[in-house]
């Protein structure tokens, strides 16, 4: 398969998120004013700081061609993946619902975390967790500083229903003051996740964890 | 004519200063020279009072691509790949506003870095502040870390090591020295000097604005009256947005071969980076003002020169490729003029569209300040302040928590978690897993590791012999994840060179970097020097900083710093002579005296030689050196980080005379906690290394027997200890 | 062109850290008695037609999910 990372202005993690997905898979950058997705049969919108993201994280990116071209990519059943400004982007773009505030104690903070994979009923990305009796906890770092995740309690207790929270952190690892320990979201069809931490940065035994493999996985076979 | 006497002493010239401009140029400088002289001729240009020491480095070596002349320095480190790699200070505006000051501090690093063609991969801060008890220094920590975080983390370069001290006598001059790394293909490398005459000089990145021009503004014309001060910043903002975009530009006109040669503007700006260019090149340049872009229309061309606005770089291009170079620029979203053009006239001319404005020969401009010799003289003994914060009737676990919760020698994770330190993928250790950071370089098949280190307080105590060890430290922290060094930068940060004691201070510290360096076979490739730092109370400690990069062959063969299995033995390897002069223990007590211990610099490095064979050879299961607060706090950190105890006895120590005080606290260079196989340890022997076994791994206590002074403290008290700078900072 | 300036603020009943942090050190300053201190940002601009300020707003300068903004014609 061809994955696709996208690449903004102010992108930080592209190239990390291209050698995670070169690992399995093939692999390309597309330029923020690319609009025709070509070949690519997922799409990463990775971490970093698009645009500078001083009016609000991701508010701008959002309105890029390649972005325009991901929501098309989205509706018609493709995985995308964003990841932490990503995550940020998606939601502003109304891919997926919610908000990512800054941080409750209003500190940047990089540090590995402990995530609690969802199986939810239809969710394509609790398949983490297939063949396995117990959940097993992936080791995955964060590294920001707004990533708060938030959302009416209606919403919350909407997406709860529906198997749409992908990722909670582990009990006490909150980093941020997410609402109900939510670290990542998918849309109700299940094509559309966005985390804040970083599963590119564990795909390496180098750096002490491989977890996010997993994560990536998942996206792989989550078209619908 | 009273009235341009005024303006040159304001501007920091000196009368002599101003009659040899005045020779110089055959005639009086008008007002957009003078501010031009003024900032080439000041200490941070010119390195006026510290060039002719400097002369002392050892600067060449096998594995040296680029050294001191250039933006960084640079070795090679395999495979056609060179790292480079420069430290630098950002002291004075960070004092002033210590986000920006900071923020600013990494930006101008990282371009440094990148005008060279490199990627920057890696950021070290080295930090000074006054005591934590002090609200402005908590403020100015507060501030410091969270612009370095805003910046590093904003552009995507891994901040992955530094150091942070607390000394009363950093209260009124803080220390903000950052340190950037990069890696570079070396055919893509490119140098700063302007070559080529007819080819076109571009400025690329953002806009020029007044900032940084608050020194000069005694030059503004009259229409800009008293109140428009606030028209001219003094504190220079950062956009790493803006640099972002720059270095990917700029890296990526390398790759493609447009550019003949590029500098980044920093102190002083377009006057440096254009005079520096065209001296380094032995060429001329015309410089037109009326084409720069500007972020104020009204600008005077003084200001245009001396602007320091952040985020710009200087190219040169050949004439048929400016326009490709425009377009990439234009891809990346970032500014580019082509605003002069290198000639074979020997001066720089600064033009406004037809109009001449200031014209200079380079020589003069760039290589004219005149160098002056120090008046050095040793004070007479210690000539800081000493303050009582722990009796001497303390018990030795009371001594033991106060040290590992003193903030100089606590863990700095509240500071180094509000930094990226994992962007880029290369890093293997992450703060405080390791003695020193380990980034995996694929490219080359191999992996670096970086180092920064300084202990200003041993300095002040003997400023040859504490130069000598913030060396030989740095060299003990490469060598603890199995890596040998291949070169060296340092920024010294002084106080006012015009005075005896930080002459004297100054100095001797040169020698002792210079003695050590040779010593080691570690080449200085670049560096930078900061004085002046001085409060009411007097100068600052001498505080040498010293920043390495080492080379190791397997990333996947790399010890951690903590204790990592039950049983396993501990051992302390290396000449290790503790003293409780200059150490943590004595500041505590208020008995910091001048005086400190001569280290065997060639000793150490057979030492470092045997740790570093030993880590790669995968013998040793934790490698730590002995540092601040002594061997009981080396042990505690171990044990805190593998969440395990230990069972220790100094008994060796004291048999050749060490008091207990001094086998637990005392501190001094040479000594490494390793853990292993019994066996493998000595082995470690063969290499002519002194191996003394203390004890095993093990438990939930950390019991050290020092005769009437043993101890035992649980590593949950040692780590609480240990920890508790977070919840201090933000309670 | 007519100037406007655009004031964005955390909707009500959202966490605002940037407002509490402000609330918690005014006392030490000094200033007791100070409460529901809310932080925002402030744009201004200039438009050539203030009719589509509004929308603009919605889209780029607020995320309505979060925040609310007031839109002052100067």
């Amino acid at each position: 398969m061809i994955w696709g990372v996208l690449q903004f202005p102010g992108s930080c993690d592209e190239r990390d998120a291209l050698h995670a997905c070169s690992l399995i898979g093939d692999a390309r950058l597309v330029w923020h004013e690319e609009s025709d997705l070509g070949d690519v049969d997922a799409v990463v919108v990775p971490g970093g700081f698009s645009y500078g993201d001083y009016l609000r994280a991701g508010a701008i990116a959002r309105f890029s061609p390649a972005m325009e071209a991901v929501a098309e990519f989205a509706a018609a059943g493709g995985p995308v993946l964003g990841i932490c400004n990503g995550f940020q982007v998606l939601c502003e773009a109304g891919l997926l619902p919610g908000a990512l505030l800054l941080n409750e104690d209003l500190r940047f903070h990089c540090r590995q975390v402990e995530l609690i994979p969802e199986s939810g009923a239809d969710g394509h990305f609790a398949t983490a967790n297939v063949g396995q009796t117990t959940t097993r906890t992936l080791s995955i770092p964060v590294k920001h500083g707004e990533g708060r995740y938030w959302a009416p309690d209606e919403v919350l207790d909407e997406i709860e229903a529906k198997g749409q929270v992908a990722y909670r952190y582990a009990p006490g690892q909150n980093p941020n003051g997410s609402a109900r320990d939510i670290a990542g979201v998918r849309n109700e069809a299940g094509n559309v996740l966005g985390l804040m931490p970083h599963p590119e940065h564990a795909v390496d035994p180098l750096a002490g964890s491989t977890d996010g493999l997993r994560v990536f996985e998942a996206v792989a076979g989550a078209r619908v | 004519m009273t009235v341009e006497v005024a303006k040159h002493r304001e501007l920091g010239l000196t009368d002599s200063e101003f009659e040899l401009i005045q020779d110089k140029l055959g005639r009086e400088p008008n007002d957009v020279e003078l501010a031009m002289f003024s900032l080439l001729w000041s200490e941070h240009c010119a390195y006026k009072h510290s060039r002719k020491l400097l002369r002392r480095l050892p600067t060449e070596g096998e594995r040296v691509v680029m050294g001191p002349g250039e933006n960084a320095g640079a070795v090679d480190i395999g495979n056609g790949y060179a790292v480079a790699f420069k430290v630098e200070s950002h002291n004075h505006p960070s004092a002033v506003e210590p986000f920006q000051g900071a923020a600013t501090g990494v930006g101008g690093i990282l371009r440094d870095v990148f005008a060279l063609g490199a990627r920057p991969i890696a950021i070290l801060d080295s930090l000074r502040f006054g005591e934590l008890d002090s609200v402005r220094s908590r403020h100015l920590l507060d501030g410091a870390v969270r612009g370095i975080g805003h910046y590093g983390n904003s552009i995507g370069v891994a901040t992955v090591g530094g150091e942070i001290y607390f000394e009363a006598p950093y209260e009124h001059n803080c220390l903000v020295n950052a340190m950037c790394v990069g890696l570079a293909k070396q055919e893509e490398m490119v140098r700063a000097a302007a070559a080529g005459v007819g080819n076109a000089v571009v400025l690329m990145g953002a806009s020029t604005g007044r900032d940084g021009i608050g020194g000069a503004s005694v030059l503004a014309s009259a229409e800009l009256g008293e109140g428009d001060d606030a028209k001219r910043p003094t504190v220079q903002i950062g956009d790493p947005f803006e640099e972002s975009k720059l270095l990917e530009c700029c890296l990526e006109l390398l790759e493609k071969g447009l550019l003949v040669s590029l500098q980044d503007l920093g102190a002083a700006g377009l006057t440096s980076s254009a005079g520096e260019m065209a001296s380094a090149g032995g060429v001329g340049i015309d410089l037109d003002v009326a084409r720069v872009p500007l972020r104020e229309a009204d600008m005077e061309p003084f200001e245009i020169m001396v602007s320091e606005s952040q985020e710009r770089m200087l190219g040169v291009v050949e004439p048929e490729r400016v326009a490709e170079v425009i377009a990439v620029c234009e891809k990346w979203q970032t500014g580019a003029a082509e605003i002069g053009v290198v000639t074979d006239s020997g001066q720089v001319r600064v033009l406004r569209g037809e109009e001449v404005v200031g014209e200079m020969p380079v020589e003069a401009l760039v290589d004219g300040c005149p160098l002056y010799d120090l008046s050095p003289a040793a004070p007479d003994g210690w000539i800081y302040d000493n303050r009582v914060t722990l009796d001497r009737s303390a018990t030795a676990e009371d001594t033991l928590l106060a040290l590992l919760s003193s903030p100089s020698v606590a863990s700095k994770r509240w500071a180094f978690e509000q930094y990226d330190s994992v962007v880029g993928s290369r890093t293997v250790r992450r703060p405080e897993s390791a003695d020193a950071a380990v980034l995996q370089i694929p490219e080359a098949g191999n992996a670096i590791a970086v180092s920064i280190d300084g202990n200003g307080r041993r300095v002040a105590c003997d400023p040859y012999a504490g130069t000598v060890e913030a060396v030989l430290e740095c060299a003990q922290n490469l060598a603890c994840v199995g890596a040998e060094p291949l070169g060296l930068t340092n920024c010294l940060n002084f106080g006012n060179p015009e005075k005896p004691a930080p002459a004297w201070q100054l100095d001797r510290a040169v020698s002792g970097l210079a003695d050590t360096c040779e010593a080691l076979g570690v080449p200085v490739v670049g560096g930078n020097v900061s004085l002046y730092n001085e409060g009411p109370d007097g100068p600052i400690y001498p505080t040498p900083v010293v920043g390495m990069v080492g080379e190791l062959p397997d990333p996947a063969q790399v010890a951690g710093s903590a204790f990592a299995g039950e049983g396993d033995t501990i051992a302390l390897i290396g000449p290790f002579a503790p003293s409780l002069a200059g150490s943590e223990l004595a500041k505590q007590r208020g008995e910091l005296d001048a005086g400190l211990h001569r280290a065997d610099i060639a000793a150490v490095g057979v030492a470092c030689a045997a740790i570093r064979d030993g880590v790669r050879a995968g013998k040793l299961s934790s490698a730590h050196d002995v540092s601040d607060g002594g061997l009981a706090t080396a042990l505690a950190e171990c044990a805190i980080g593998g969440g395990i105890g230990c069972q220790v006895d100094l008994q060796h120590l004291r048999e050749r005379g060490c008091s207990p005080e001094e086998a637990l606290f005392g501190e001094g260079v040479g000594g490494f906690v390793a853990s292993g196989e019994l066996r493998q340890l000595e082995s470690l022997a063969e290499e002519g290394v002194e191996v003394i076994l203390l004890g095993k791994v093990g438990g939930d206590l950390v019991e050290i027997a020092a005769g009437d002074h043993s101890l035992t403290v649980s590593v949950a008290d040692a780590e609480r200890a240990w920890r508790s700078l977070g919840e201090r900072l933000d309670p | 062109m007519a100037k406007a300036r655009v004031l964005i603020r955390p909707k009500e009943g959202i966490l605002d850290p940037q407002g509490k942090a402000v609330e918690r050190a005014l006392p030490a300053l000094g200033f007791e008695g100070v409460e529901h201190v809310r932080v925002g940002r402030m744009v201004e601009l200039e438009a050539d037609d203030p009719e589509r300020l509004s929308e603009l707003c919605e889209k780029l300068l607020a995320n309505p999910l979060i925040e609310d903004f007031e839109i002052e014609q100067l």
